[in-house]
């Protein structure tokens, strides 16, 4: 028989304000092998730990149900209780009836209180069929891998070597550098690009533990933390790089605003970074105009790219510092914090112009003689005004790679909406995935100043030292695993997993499923696809869940009655 | 060679610097000031752009902290001086009297709720009272209560002693003295986060002159099912519920008289406020004054435009001239200019006028950069010269991340504390 405590959290007023706390614990009290149950105002708080763990002890309870949030912030803390009390961690489970019941089911009580009666009672019956799990230690490669070679993963890299780790770092291209090959003077300092990037690839080159990968097409990403292995054709040669830990850095692409305001039809209309290069060449036009927000925060491509404000800003003060006029016509100027602020106080001070458009009234250009027009409805004015200008520079959004969703695929990462890749937690985990070993930085993430993107980098390399430094990993317990007797050896499984964790193999002359154990991420995906219940999930049985299900009918039974 | 690494400031980066500081392996002593980590993270209701409860996902980094086998807490605590240089920076930490025995404190509450003085609560943003011997909030780590001094019965005028005879576990001591830790550290994390410039002083605006006007801090106070209200919204004139509730943005910031810098994550926070008001009082309307609407995060415009279409939130560019009570002296009539260059006035009655102030960087920030012997930009925060280290100050092995160094919300501030981690690394590396 199991001993089963049940602690109900009340969330402060999160839970309480919707189930009745404490008639939860009673009924708690009449499910079979719970021996104690009691409520908490906040089970996560130091004193509802404590609290809980004086239970265990003096109740010398087995298993522990803990009915709060959401296991995603909160079930670590919780294990790591129960194995301070001395039971093992995965004799654990956690019931939620914040997010199922209080939150959801707000402004009804009974039912709310009624539904979390009912998963308590499946939580705790799962509970009893828990079985205690192992978790392997495994070694790490003492290498780290970035992919992409712009400032993002020139930061990293350089970040990795300074901290005595061998690092690899993959570039497509013939060159490091990425968009800041392209970008002369960075704002907010109006600092040569072309002196950090000198800085970072010489740091690079200098120590003996960085290597460069010029030209070099990544092919396949195989593995999981500690123990990756990156295929990576340079020359048409592919080699095979072990590492332990991946940052990912490829940065994005700027939009083309095909047709938009005459690009490339009209001679005048160019890009942000077309504008860059020309300004790099040494070409200041007399008469600039600047529209921003072109393909972006409107319907279809609704977010905005952060950086190009700031950049219009740079390049109109670069402008007007060489003599010429400049007008930014916007929707809001975007120049966040101080040194962004500062950046548009300056641009405004030395003669810059702006116009304020809204996106039912968009700016109209067309071509008179030598120059462009630019008509403009302002909304600060209240009227139309006319500009003569010699070049429309259009700040488009940067936008994912055409080339991400494959790279995703190979890392097996997740992309948002907008397919900039999609981090653990976008509060607490910005730079890390939910696939252990494999992290984000820079404008691949979201556009980014350079300054941002470097912080990140830094953040990503000190996510990934931190296995290395380590020298080992722990690996998932609750992992799948196959009966070799009901197995039929279909490979359906094989192709459900998207770890590449199972394959078929010999066995007494059959063919049957092997899971390898360090690769699978415990997704469950193989279970479901698996015709013949071979396939189970440690912490998921068949008889786990079917008891679930019965605990369930059983009271729905009950209070039918 | 020296591995310990000290971070001043407790708040959402001071926390994650540790924690990643103390995953790679070295000694990391968090010191903060207040009697418990959190920062102002711990203040707020919810966070966007996600909406989710911030004490919620705040909460298990706490406990992480506390529970690591790398991390040292001081709070309650001051760095007290710093001498010498990197890589071994002598460090005293001044770790004030609480008057209470850590170690023997359970938090259990009896002797709050015996303890017989009233005075303002700072972690309610002054709008409740709590007791001189007081828990911050209930997830406060440590949970250990802690008497303040100046306003103990028992301490100020030796009279009263009442927590003491209540508190079962002996832990009150009201001979307490300050001690101090002293250790050399190899690096210095400056963590110290911000503080809401004073509104009232911007007498146009109504503060402290007009009941119904609050700070966005207060409106997270009283937003929050723990707050001073019980998550009740009601504005404080009557205590009734408001139905029409108007935000002005920048308030002292973007003002050259004032503070020149925008604040960067208030158009964010009062788009998230107008959004949560609605879970309060369903009906309630929300207006937001703002000068230009700076939603340049992940997912930041994606959450202004299910402001605007699915809660009916009012943007309105515009920054009010003047705030009056009304003549009944409940809500409040907001002048502004109707834009579009007509150049029209017009008067409009809120029930309640929440302020959005510019955040300057905390008192604690300038006391630690003189201690620190480092340099601070022209607005006050921490200067980060070097374009190559973004995250280091003027003086080397002292490092910088969070609103310290310049206004930024919770992921940029979490992004930076880990990459301190890293920039520690190469310099102990370096070092060694
Ligand atoms: C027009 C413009 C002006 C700007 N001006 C400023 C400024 O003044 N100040 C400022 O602070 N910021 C500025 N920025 C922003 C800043 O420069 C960028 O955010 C930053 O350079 C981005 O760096 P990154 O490394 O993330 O991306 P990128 O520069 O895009 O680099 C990504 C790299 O990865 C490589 N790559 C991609 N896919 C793969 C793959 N599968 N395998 C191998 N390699 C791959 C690419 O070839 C590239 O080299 C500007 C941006 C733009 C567009
Ligand atoms: C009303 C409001 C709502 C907000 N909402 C959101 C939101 O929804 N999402 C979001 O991302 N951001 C939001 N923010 C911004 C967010 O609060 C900050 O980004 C974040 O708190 C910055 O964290 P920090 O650790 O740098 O600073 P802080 O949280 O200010 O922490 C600094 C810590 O240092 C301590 N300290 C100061 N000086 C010293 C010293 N000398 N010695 C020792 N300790 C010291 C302080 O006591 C404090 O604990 C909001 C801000 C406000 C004002």
């Amino acid at each position: 028989m199991a001993r089963i405590g049940v602690f109900i959290c009340h969330c402060g007023h999160n839970i309480a304000s919707a189930v009745a706390v404490e008639e939860v614990v009673k009924f708690a009290r009449t499910l079979p092998d719970v021996v104690y149950s009691d409520h908490n105002l906040y089970s996560c708080s130091e004193e509802g730990l404590g609290s809980i763990k004086k239970s265990i002890e003096e109740n010398k309870l087995d298993r522990v149900v803990v009915a709060a949030c959401t296991p995603r912030t909160h079930e670590p803390l919780f294990r790591r209780l129960c194995e301070q009390a001395g039971i093992n961690k995965y004799l654990f489970e956690f019931v939620n009836i914040r997010e199922h019941c209080s939150w959801i089911h707000a402004k009804e009580p009974n039912a709310a209180t009624e539904k979390a009666k009912k998963l308590v009672a499946m939580g705790v019956s799962k509970a009893a069929l828990l079985e205690p799990q192992v978790e392997s230690e495994s070694g790490v490669i003492p290498t780290a891998v970035v992919i992409g070679g712009g400032l993002a993963g020139l930061t990293a890299a350089a970040s990795l070597v300074a901290q005595d780790i061998d690092t690899h770092l993959i570039e497509m291209e013939g060159k490091l550098g990425g968009q800041l090959n392209d970008i002369s003077i960075l704002a907010p300092n109006f600092e040569k690009s072309a002196d950090l990037l000198n800085k970072l690839v010489s740091e690079l080159k200098k120590s003996e533990r960085g290597h460069i990968h010029l030209g070099a097409k990544l092919v396949d990403v195989k593995g999981f933390v500690g123990n990756f292995e990156i295929t990576v054709e340079e020359e048409g040669v592919q080699n095979k790089i072990p590492a332990g830990a991946i940052i990912l850095a490829t940065g994005t692409q700027e939009h083309q605003p095909e047709g938009e305001y005459g690009f490339r039809k009209a001679p005048g209309v160019v890009t942000q970074l077309e504008f860059e290069r020309a300004l790099q060449r040494g070409e200041v036009p007399k008469r600039v105009v600047f529209i921003q927000c072109v393909g972006s925060r409107q319907p279809g491509r609704e977010y905005c790219s952060r950086i190009c404000c700031n950049t219009s800003l740079k390049n109109a003060l670069r402008v007007v510092e060489a003599g010429g006029t400049a007008a930014i016509i916007h929707r809001d100027i975007m120049s966040y914090g101080a040194a962004w602020e500062e950046l548009y106080r300056q641009a405004s001070e030395r003669g810059v112009a702006f116009f304020r458009y809204s996106l039912e009234d968009k700016p109209r250009i067309s071509a008179e003689n030598k120059h462009i027009l630019v008509e403009v409805f302002d909304d600060n004015l209240g009227e139309g005004v006319t500009l003569h200008t010699d070049l429309v520079v259009l700040a488009t959004p940067l936008v994912s790679r055409d080339d991400s969703g494959d790279v995703s695929r190979m890392l097996k990462v997740p992309r948002d909406k907008n397919g900039f890749y999609l981090e653990a937690h976008v509060k607490l985990r910005p730079i890390e995935f939910a696939t252990d070993g494999v992290f984000i930085c820079g404008s691949a993430r979201w556009p980014s100043s350079a300054r941002e993107v470097m912080c990140q980098a830094l953040a990503a390399a000190a996510k990934a030292a931190i296995p290395i430094k380590r020298g080992k990993v722990v690996t998932e317990a609750i992992t799948a695993w196959s009966d070799p007797d009901k197995c039929a050896g279909c490979g359906n499984c094989v192709i459900a997993c998207p770890y590449e964790a199972i394959e078929i193999v010999d066995q007494d002359g059959r063919k049957i499923a092997k899971v390898n154990e360090t690769q699978c991420k415990g997704c469950g995906n193989c279970v479901a696809a698996c015709p013949n219940d071979a396939m189970q999930q440690r912490g998921f049985t068949t008889r786990q869940l079917s008891a679930m299900i019965d605990a369930l009918v059983k009271r729905a039974l009950e209070e039918s009655s | 060679m020296t591995s310990k690494v000290v971070v001043v400031g407790g708040g959402i980066a001071g926390i994650q610097a540790a924690l990643d500081l103390g995953d790679m392996g070295y000694e990391v002593h968090l010191v903060e000031r207040t009697p418990s980590i959190g920062g102002r993270m711990a203040q707020l209701d919810k966070t966007f752009p996600t909406n989710d409860c911030s004490l919620c996902i705040l909460s298990p980094k706490m406990i992480s902290c506390a529970g690591h086998e790398n991390i040292k807490l001081h709070t309650y605590s001051e760095i007290e001086s710093a001498d010498g240089g990197f890589p071994k920076t002598r460090v005293r930490i001044r770790e004030k009297a609480r008057y209470v025995i850590l170690s023997r404190c359970t938090g259990c509450g009896d002797c709050i709720a015996k303890c017989p003085v009233k005075v303002t609560f700072e972690f309610e943003e002054g709008l409740s009272k709590r007791k001189a011997v007081y828990l911050p909030f209930p997830q406060a780590v440590p949970r250990k209560v802690t008497i303040d001094a100046e306003h103990c019965r028992m301490i100020t005028e030796g009279k009263c002693g009442v927590c003491k005879k209540v508190c079962q576990a002996g832990a009150i001591d009201y001979e307490q003295k300050d001690s101090f830790v002293d250790l050399e550290a190899g690096a210095v994390v400056i963590a110290t986060g911000f503080d809401l410039a004073d509104a009232s002083a911007l007498r146009q605006y109504g503060l402290g002159t007009c009941k119904d006007v609050i700070t966005s801090l207060q409106l997270e106070r009283i937003l929050s099912a723990a707050g001073p209200t019980g998550g009740r919204l009601t504005r404080p004139s009557d205590d009734t519920e408001p139905k029409k509730l108007a935000f002005v943005q920048c308030v002292g910031s973007r003002d050259s008289r004032m503070f020149k810098y925008c604040s960067s994550v208030c158009c964010m926070y009062a788009t998230k406020e107008s959004i949560l008001v609605r879970e309060h009082v369903p009906d309630i309307e929300s207006t937001i004054f703002y000068m230009d609407m700076r939603a340049t995060g992940k997912g930041f415009q994606e959450f202004v435009l299910r402001a605007e279409r699915s809660y009916g939130v009012r943007y309105i560019r515009s920054r009010p001239a003047e705030v009056q009570p009304a003549s009944d002296g409940r809500g409040v009539l907001v002048t502004y200019d109707t834009g579009g260059g007509i150049g029209e006035q017009r008067t409009e009655k809120f029930d309640l006028l929440v302020l959005c102030p510019a955040l300057v960087p905390s008192k604690g920030t300038s006391e630690i950069a003189r201690i620190l012997g480092v340099e601070l930009d022209e607005n006050g925060f921490i200067m980060t010269p070097d374009t190559r280290n973004p995250i280091d100050s003027t003086k080397k092995g002292v490092l910088v991340c969070g609103f310290a160094g310049e206004p930024m919300d919770i992921p940029d501030s979490v992004a930076q504390a880990t990459g301190v981690a890293a920039r520690v690394a190469e310099l102990l590396q370096e070092a060694r």
